[in-house]
């Protein structure tokens, strides 16, 4: 099978059902591991034992602007190639981007409370990640309010075109502007400045992020394409009553 | 193994409870809606309403 057979909604869900005990046995596997890592891990010499809150943290932060770059590209598909899967692809990856940005937030604010002495500021990265997160909002609801899958795919992929310039201010937010959020230091051109002993952990746990969405958004595209055929039915069903 | 997570242990284990509770959720929601969209397929090619393609693989 290849990557253009999948185009094909029922070809795909061939693929999804699959594949998918694989990513979930995967998934499992590698949270297991990364857990049992991140509790070995040894504390910080400046956070002490809140490292353990970076384990999910960070893994969160990473997921949050990759789901919106998938809507991305996802949006790209929809307008340029018209790829039959790639609105199913975008609506699959809002809610899964809105919960991780979500936990981006929630989880630094529990870390920023014993380690900068609140919960908020007002700065550079904290902001943008804010403005994300709303931003998945605001492209969860503009799917509820058309009805039509096409139409409101075409709106969706023109604001994930606009949201899409909030990823760069993110990243380099804290390069841009004076900020209490740290420099970046696993992703960054000098390599990771983080000791071994928790840059393993928190690689595992990415991972194992990553494989999570990648399974919970095979999932949910499965969900959507079996609920555009429910609706395509009924349509059937409208015009065969009138 | 005890883990000894200081004294702001209150922090850590919220963080993770909240972490669980929104992936739990997550793996809730879409299981649920995949059961809710077969039943509902289920219940339309009951009521003798196909699609055209699915016929055409039948055959």
């Amino acid at each position: 099978m290849t990557i253009i057979d999948l185009a094909n909604p029922s070809r795909f869900l061939a693929f999804t059902a699959r594949v998918l005990p694989w990513l979930v046995a995967a998934t499992v596997c590698a949270f297991a591991v990364g857990l049992y890592l991140a509790a070995l891990a040894p504390d910080d010499y400046q956070q002490g034992a809140t490292v353990k809150i970076m384990f999910i943290h960070v893994p969160n932060a990473w997921l949050a602007m990759f789901c919106w770059t998938v809507m991305t590209v996802a949006a790209l598909g929809t307008l340029v190639w018209r790829h039959p899967l790639a609105d199913v692809a975008a609506k699959a990856a809002a809610p899964l981007g809105a919960a991780f940005t979500f936990l981006c937030l929630l989880t630094g604010s529990l870390w920023g409370r014993p380690m900068w002495g609140t919960y908020w500021v007002w700065d550079g990265r904290l902001t943008s990640v804010l403005v994300l997160f709303l931003m998945y909002l605001g492209v969860l609801a503009l799917w509820r309010t058309v009805e039509d899958p096409s139409r409101a795919a075409r709106a969706v992929a023109i604001l994930t075109l606009v949201g899409a310039i909030n990823l760069p201010i993110i990243k380099f937010s804290v390069d841009w502007w004076a900020t209490l959020h740290q420099p970046a230091s696993v992703l960054r051109l000098g390599g990771p400045t983080i000791h071994r002993s928790i840059l393993v952990p928190l690689l595992v746990m990415g991972l194992a992020f990553m494989l999570l969405f990648l399974t919970l958004h095979l999932a949910a595209m499965r969900n959507e394409i079996l609920r555009r055929r429910v609706r395509t039915l009924r349509l059937m069903q409208a015009q065969a009553g009138a | 193994m005890i883990l000894d997570l200081g004294p702001y242990a209150g922090f850590i284990v919220v963080a993770y409870a909240a972490a669980l509770a929104v992936v739990a959720a997550l793996i809730a929601w879409i299981v649920a809606d995949h059961r809710a969209q077969q039943r509902t397929l289920k219940d339309l090619e009951a009521r003798g309403i196909g699609r055209r393609s699915a016929a055409k693989e039948v055959a």
